[in-house]
């Protein structure tokens, strides 16, 4: 699925608009905890998360992340912001909970990148 | 850099299916970063032709014709004293007077950029003039080149491309670099030096070093089981040691070998922190995502090898090793 179309799901705002968003993002992963984001995500997949410090895009970084999506609106801080910058992250703000976003981008048919523990 | 604002529905649901607009424009990063880096002499055209006031304008449109451009500076003893375009020979065609000289209709109102500006400077010009070319003085205010909207866009195609060159010649310089050194073992140590509590900086050093991994032709899917044991290990130095430590990754050819070393606190039970879920962190660690107890084990499920050693008041010692299939890519080879 494109992130364009994430984005519009998502009622998203971009906060990254110098960053390309035309990109394919193939799954959905959930989580509030790094580790267990680091342990079972698959590539290139979208990061929806409540968490908003610096280490969220380091993460997606060395997990292969290509998106960020901060829930409940939460906005990044000003570190966060100039890490994903720098190292081409586009980061979301999204109004909706982490149930509530799921739910519509898979119905949307984004399918869920949680492996089950072996990667 | 940018810093977060309110979108419109159009930039939020995006730019495609429709041409790009000055805003839009403006929003592209790298070309913003250039239009500030390169300088006006670095695009301009520097080697340009001249018309004289008292040249007929017969000779002017030659010129024009023959050099296929569509204006040149008028210079009277190396001294500016105007531009004389397209639009003012067609003045002249339509008034019949092509033998009239340059200086009765040429434009006297100069519109100049100095050649160190910034090539944002140009355009600001472009767009305050509506002029189509502009005259580049030096800061003696001497002629020294013309500049068009065309030289800024190739000038900027040509930084864009260069970039990317640069990109893939460090991939390509990096890949060789086992094959290029002969020796009867050639290592490539990279090291790192971690402090402690430094969360704002947690995952640079693994950041570099996934990078240097994907330059040297690892498989992706290596790079990012290193780049993730690699940071699960950076986050234990900065969350649990006294003093942090030092990271440390050595390359070969068949293997990747990362490591970290640190004076203290030192682990009393191996086994329990091996155990998944057992943790001792702290509750601002665990508002960051971390300190779930997943670290060691996730490291092992990324690595082929993962040795831990650790006296209690001395230090800890953990070693990860990824092996390389011989296969997995040309740079890596045995």
């Amino acid at each position: 699925m494109n992130l364009m179309k994430i984005i519009k799901i998502a009622d998203g705002v971009l906060l990254t608009p110098d960053i390309n968003t035309d990109i394919e993002i193939r799954g959905g992963y959930g989580a509030d905890l790094m580790s267990d984001v680091l342990a079972f995500s698959q590539p290139e997949c979208v990061l929806l998360t409540g968490l908003t410090n610096p280490q969220v895009v380091r993460t997606a970084q060395m997990a292969d992340f290509r998106a960020i999506v901060f829930i409940r609106g939460k906005k990044p801080q000003a570190e966060t912001l100039s890490l994903a910058l720098q190292e081409g992250i586009p980061l979301i703000s999204s109004p909706y909970g982490m149930f509530e976003l799921s739910a519509r981008l898979h119905k949307a048919g984004l399918p869920s990148f949680e492996s089950n523990g072996v990667s | 850099m940018a810093s977060p604002r309110p979108l419109s529905e159009q930039e939020i649901h995006g730019r495609r299916g429709r041409p790009i607009t000055d805003r839009d424009a403006t929003d592209i990063s790298r070309v913003e970063e250039l239009s500030y880096e390169l300088k006006v002499q670095e695009v301009m055209t520097a080697d340009v032709r001249v018309a004289s006031p008292d040249m007929p304008v017969s000779e002017v449109l030659e010129i024009l014709r023959t050099n296929r451009i569509s204006g040149v500076p008028v210079l009277e003893n190396e001294q500016l004293q105007g531009v004389i375009s397209i639009e003012d020979v067609v003045r002249a065609m339509r008034d019949g007077e092509l033998s009239a000289p340059v200086s009765e209709y040429m434009t006297r109102k100069l519109v100049t950029v100095l050649n160190y500006d910034p090539i944002v400077k140009a355009l600001q010009a472009f767009t305050e003039s509506r002029l189509g070319r502009l005259v580049v003085v030096d800061e003696n205010g001497r002629l020294a080149g013309m500049i068009t909207k065309g030289d800024i866009t190739r000038g900027v195609l040509l930084a864009l491309q260069r970039d990317y060159k640069e990109e893939e010649l460090r991939r390509y310089r990096a890949s060789h670099l086992f094959e290029d050194i002969v020796s009867d073992r050639t290592t490539l140590v990279l090291r790192y030096n971690i402090k402690a509590q430094d969360f704002i900086r947690g995952g640079y050093a693994s950041s570099h070093i996934k990078r240097a991994l994907l330059r040297l032709g690892a498989d992706p899917q290596i790079a990012r089981r290193c780049g993730i044991a690699v940071y699960e290990a950076e986050m234990n130095l900065i969350i649990h040691t006294n003093h942090g430590g030092v990271l440390k990754t050595e390359v070969e050819p068949h293997r990747i070998t990362m490591s970290t070393v640190d004076d203290g606190p030192g682990i009393p039970n191996i086994e329990q922190v091996l155990q998944a879920g057992y943790s001792t962190a702290s509750e601002q660690v665990r508002e960051m995502g971390f300190g779930a107890g997943m670290g060691l084990v996730n490291i092992k499920r990324c690595v082929d090898k993962m040795e831990i050693e650790s006296a209690v008041g001395k230090g800890t010692r953990l070693t990860m090793r990824i092996h390389i299939p011989s296969q997995n890519s040309s740079a890596q080879k045995d």
